[in-house]
């Protein structure tokens, strides 16, 4: 493939396989800094099980996966890689439920993880202000000492890309973010990741093709744990093979 | 940084209950030593005895209860970090018996003039040293727990699968304990204890102090559970036990977060179950029994795991049944202490304290209750992927 110096991220020819059935089949795929990159494609098609690679949950059989061009993301654990700054949102909504709002930002903050440090760790005044920032551009604001149980649904997954945004990652892993949302929180959710994409790399995972269509990013399609196709969305979505596999008729 | 986590854990009910406990270990002690017998508000000594062993207990219920209700960790083998540190205070106790045991030998303790030794074992070395003793106390449990949970949280050994490893580590103690050539005393373990301090163990005076000792070392768990809860750690303990795996893409290092919190608390019951020692006057290997671990999981599951002051409660309550019922109807005890788990269990997940919150939250706001959840403990948290 081609240089791997620059890239965010790198992948290539990862396989795996859960007892032989092989999840992930040479998968090859690059982010390049400050670039989004759509991820569609069928139930089953890998999509989570190559987040799961890259944030360290699942180890590949095969293969080679990069960050930043020289970390070798195969060889650390979920905890190492979520600090050298890959942050992941989950399908499923992930937030602390018993825990309020304001809470779960402060954890997620960027800070060093260490016991001791967090055991006596107190905010200063720039981190209260960059936790008040977040909770405005995710609209938490009046909701801030409310527990993350008593958020709906798409508030939900507003928190968890406040937490991501409060990680500060140089990586967002964003897995089917609108899931569960209204239209119009849909088209926020857009251009709120649109405007992350400015400064940072954004990989999002998603089926809803209208949203989409509002990234206006490039997008890759996975089948059977490779790529089908790449392209913009037009491109892909004319792509004969991706009609057959994914979008149907 | 240290003055402002203590201050962050000084709040509004972590100051009442140490309150309470200050004056509980000047007040106990002064009633009964000041008031003169038959005086109205004497309280006897056998009642300062038996309400400083509750608060020793109580103190290894909070020890669980940081592990279990704020880590999600249910250990049921914290009865042999309690053990461990009685032990290491009852050997010091042995040490000053000196030449008034049964056998008058100035070096060795009876049981060990009994099995014929010769000389006193490497590790008994240094317990006739108060300090050194207090050392081991904290020392030994530490360490073990350290270790243990070392290799177990780095493994990823969770839930069921932890618990019975717990349950396992203290009974593999409690068979090596029950065995003589050990040193410890075999199933007699260590008894017959006459100073401690160079004041005699018995005495009214003594019993007051272990009474405050306890109350206040209580009182400075207290202080330092409420301390880490109250942290921005403690945050993340509760983060680990609700989604562990969310907290490690997070980047927190859950191994080492369960283990700080493990380490702390085997001290923490060290230290209760030293105390505990010169109270009842005999350590043996009993205490490591898992029955015993297990019940310290009621005790905290009663008064109401996740909070600070619910295991307090659930040790002093179920202790004080337990006298009542051990006297009054002894076969039935066990049945009664039974049935209390499993109805807390269906009925009270939060415990006593649970309840009260509750009945405060109904009383406060009547048309939003129910449909706020308390923070702390989730009883029921949804699985994270």
């Amino acid at each position: 493939m081609t240089d791997k110096t620059g890239t965010m991220l790198y992948l290539d020819g990862v396989s795996v396989a859960f007892d032989g059935f092989r999840a992930i089949n040479k998968l090859s795929l690059i982010v390049q800094p400050a670039e989004m990159l759509a991820i569609i494609g069928p139930n089953g098609a890998g999509k989570t099980t190559m987040m799961d690679i890259i944030t360290g949950k699942t180890r590949p059989d095969d293969g080679e996966v990069l960050f930043d061009g020289r970390t070798d993301l195969t060889k650390l654990d979920e905890a190492a890689i979520a600090n050298l700054g890959i942050g992941r949102k989950f399908q499923k909504p992930t937030v602390f439920e018993s825990q309020t709002v304001w809470n779960n930002l402060e954890m997620a903050l960027r800070k060093p993880r260490g016991i001791f440090r967090t055991l006596f760790y107190t905010p200063s005044a720039e981190d209260i202000a960059r936790i008040e920032e977040i909770l405005d551009i995710v609209r938490l604001s009046g909701r801030k000492d409310e527990l993350a149980a008593n958020l709906s649904h798409g508030q939900k997954q507003w928190l968890e890309i406040g937490m991501l945004l409060a990680q500060d990652p140089k990586l967002l892993l964003v897995d089917e973010p609108v899931a569960g949302m209204t239209d119009s929180e849909t088209v926020e959710t857009a251009k709120l990741l649109k405007n992350i994409a400015l400064t940072r790399s954004v990989v999002v995972v998603e089926h809803d093709m209208s949203f989409v269509r509002d990234l206006g990013s490039r997008v890759t399609c996975l089948a059977e744990g490779s790529v089908l196709a790449e392209g913009t969305l037009d491109q892909v979505s004319a792509n004969p093979l991706v009609i057959e596999r994914y979008l149907g008729r | 940084m240290i003055s402002q986590a203590l201050f962050r854990a000084l709040d509004r009910k972590a100051i009442w209950l140490v309150g309470i406990l200050v004056a509980l270990a000047i007040l106990v002690p002064a009633a009964n030593l000041l008031i003169p017998v038959g005086q109205p508000g004497h309280v006897p000594t056998y009642v300062v005895t038996l309400f400083g062993k509750y608060l020793s207990y109580a103190m290894l219920a909070l020890a669980l209860d940081l592990v279990w209700g704020y880590c999600g960790i249910l250990s049921l083998g914290h009865g042999a970090f309690f053990a461990l540190g009685g032990y290491a205070m009852g050997m010091y106790l042995m040490r000053q018996i000196g030449d008034r045991g049964v056998y008058a030998n100035p070096e060795l303790p009876d049981f060990m003039v009994f099995l014929n030794w010769q000389e006193l074992p490497w590790y008994w070395q240094g317990f006739d040293n108060f300090w050194f003793a207090c050392l081991m106390v904290v020392l030994v449990p530490g360490l073990l727990a350290f270790v243990f949970g070392f290799l177990a949280f780095r493994s990823r050994v969770t839930g069921v699968y932890l618990s019975i490893i717990t349950q396992a580590m203290t009974f593999a103690l409690l068979l090596a304990f029950f065995r003589n050539d050990m040193g410890f005393g075999g199933n007699n373990g260590l008894t017959d204890f006459k100073e401690i301090l160079g004041v005699p163990v018995q005495a009214a005076t003594t019993r007051g102090a272990l009474f405050a000792a306890t109350a206040l070392a209580l009182a400075l768990s207290v202080l330092v559970c409420s301390g880490i809860v109250n942290s921005k750690l403690g945050k993340v303990m509760i983060a680990a036990r609700d989604a562990e795996s969310r907290t490690r893409f997070l980047g927190y290092r859950v191994e080492y977060v369960k283990l700080f919190a493990f380490t702390v608390s085997a001290v923490i019951a060290g230290i209760a179950g030293a105390l505990y020692v010169p109270q009842v006057g005999i350590i043996n290997p009993g205490e490591f029994d898992p029955a015993n671990s297990i019940e310290v999981v009621i005790w905290t599951a009663v008064g109401g795991r996740g909070t600070i002051v619910g295991p307090i409660i659930g040790a002093i309550l179920v202790h004080m049944g337990k006298s009542y019922f051990t006297s009054a109807l002894p076969e039935l005890w066990l049945f009664a202490l039974g049935a209390l788990f499993v109805l807390v269990t269906l009925f009270l997940p939060k415990g006593i304290v649970g309840l009260l919150g509750q009945y405060r939250a109904a009383r406060a706001r009547p048309e939003r209750s129910g449909n706020q959840r308390d923070a702390g403990v989730d009883p029921q948290p949804e699985p994270a992927e």
